[in-house]
């Protein structure tokens, strides 16, 4: 087998072969490298014609009209684009936002750099599952609440919210309802025609796109409008001017309509590893899974370890590449907001791993991280003074700490 | 992040990890950081008649560097008077580790447990 096993899908994807095969058609002099922009020459019409095929692939995956999906650079800025330029273009209805603590950062960001414009942002506690009570959502609202954003799939714990009903709430209040669903396209059915969401985000590379492309839904009927962000030759009907890559794109057309034809299968075959995985693990002593057992997508778990650290952890896990809840790896030596936010201690945050699978994941390789996730552990607490200390029948927090 | 070849090579092959009997008198112990913190060092050491660490043993929860620390100075303490040991400085772990600036809190940590395991032991032992 090879080594490390690739665990960490919710990160980023694998560009499929396939993807890459069809994107490489169109960057080179053999290929459609025009721009895409030119009206004077076949070298334009050609390109043009591959970007609207890929737009209609990936209208088809979520049951979306081509013409209300614009491209963007990823979900970053198809989130920046949704939140700012509804709320900057409808800020005479009101200045009101609400979102969730456990967005993620590209929402949470936006929503401070619209507190700092003067705008009224509402963060919503989640329950312990990580999902949002309807009814404290709705005790939120208020008649100039001018964007509701929440996600449909959480990227670290992987639960799917209810977007059905939101929709519904912010649709008789008037509020224009932001959907992110970076890690929800392609691993949650996603039909548009339904759902009462306005604005909804997307990414190709957490579904075997490239990265660097992305996409932002803006309903038409009723007609949603933004105040651009980007300005320019007003490319995407004037939503999001620059230049449209046509190999990225293409390569996210594909992407997604690989995932239309694969995904009830994939979701079936995920599922059965997810519960292999979690088997495998979870007699281990003190484990726990976070966020709803049941509303969630087949690929993301997300399991704390009780008296180890993640970081720690990690590097016992070096064999398999996946990602600590908490944002140790980087600089600011934080726990995750999101575990936070479910109400986790600050040392289960800080234990805690997310294991995500993918489309090239196989049996073994599940077979293979219980392994060493189960001698991690094992070596991790024989070094560990809480666990000695657990193990002794101390509560911990009982302990006068010195912080530091 | 990527670590030193030392901070890997004490995480993978931890020197001296383990606990002394609580009641033994010539042990002491120092505990320092915090669970919330994401780091808890516990060092013991183990102090002959004439004042010099025979024989050192840790246990920590942290991250790698943590963990290198508390191995590398249960190898530094031993042999060494307690007075010696008192001027082991996290500079010295920090450096040798070739530590990132972001894990330097884990050598001061280093250095609190071997000042906190000393305190111990002078405070049991009437100095």
């Amino acid at each position: 087998m090879k080594l490390p096993i690739y665990l960490d899908y919710a990160a980023t994807t694998p560009v499929d072969p396939r993807v890459a095969e069809k994107m490489m058609q169109y960057l080179t002099m053999d290929g459609e490298f025009g721009n895409p922009a030119s009206r004077s020459h076949r070298f334009g019409w050609q390109a043009e014609e591959a970007v609207e095929v890929a737009r209609s692939q990936i209208a088809d995956l979520v049951n979306a009209d081509p013409r209300e999906i614009v491209f963007t650079s990823g979900a970053t800025e198809s989130n920046n684009l949704a939140i700012k330029g509804a709320a900057q273009f409808y800020h005479k209805k009101g200045k009101h936002l609400i979102t969730a603590k456990t967005e993620h950062k590209a929402v949470l960001d936006t929503m401070r750099s619209l507190e700092r414009e003067g705008y009224e942002v509402t963060y919503l506690e989640v329950e312990a599952n990580g999902l949002v009570d309807l009814a404290k959502l709705q005790a939120a609202m208020r008649p100039d609440t001018v964007v509701v954003s929440l996600m449909m799939v959480n990227n670290e714990i992987g639960v799917v919210q209810d977007i059905a009903a939101i929709g519904e709430m912010c649709r008789a209040n008037g509020t224009i309802f932001h959907v992110d669903s970076a890690q929800a396209a392609g691993k949650v059915d996603i039909d548009l025609q339904a759902l009462k969401v306005d604005l909804m985000s997307f990414s190709a590379h957490k579904i075997y796109g490239p990265k660097g492309i992305g996409a932002l839904y803006v309903r038409r009927k009723p007609r949603i409008r933004l105040e651009a962000q980007t300005h320019g030759g007003g490319h995407e009907r004037g939503m999001r001017s620059g230049t449209l890559p046509t190999h990225q794109i293409v390569g996210m057309g594909e992407a997604f309509r690989i995932a239309k034809l694969e995904m009830a299968e994939e979701n079936q075959r995920f599922a059965v590893l997810r519960q292999r995985l979690w088997d495998g693990i979870k007699d281990i002593e003190q484990v726990y899974l976070n966020g709803d057992a049941s509303h969630r997508v087949a690929g993301i778990t997300n399991i704390s370890f009780n008296y180890v650290e993640g970081e720690s952890l990690i590097m016992a896990l070096k064999d398999i590449a996946v990602s600590s809840g908490s944002a140790c790896t980087s600089a600011s030596l934080e726990p995750s907001y999101v575990l936070r936010a479910l109400g986790l201690t600050d040392e289960l945050a800080h234990s805690s791993i997310r294991f995500s699978i993918g489309r090239f994941t196989t049996e073994e390789q599940i077979d293979h991280t219980i392994k060493i996730v189960h001698e991690a552990i094992a070596k991790l607490r024989e070094m560990s003074p809480l666990w000695d200390m657990y193990k002794d029948g101390i509560d911990l927090n009982s302990v006068a700490w010195v912080a530091h | 992040m990527a670590y030193s070849e030392k901070v890997i090579d004490h995480y993978e092959n931890p020197r001296n990890v383990g606990a002394f009997a609580k009641d033994d008198p010539t042990v002491a112990t120092g505990m320092v950081g915090a669970p919330a913190c994401g780091d808890v060092m516990k060092l013991q050491i183990k102090v002959n008649d004439q004042g010099i660490i025979e024989d050192a043993k840790f246990k920590t929860y942290g991250c790698g560097s943590a963990i290198a620390s508390s191995s590398l100075v249960t190898e530094w303490v031993k042999g060494k008077s307690l007075d010696e040991a008192a001027l082991i400085k996290n500079t010295d772990i920090a450096q040798e580790l070739a530590l990132p600036p972001v894990k330097i809190h884990c050598s001061i940590l280093a250095e609190d447990a071997i000042k906190a395991a000393i305190a111990d032991y002078k405070q049991r032992h009437g100095g």
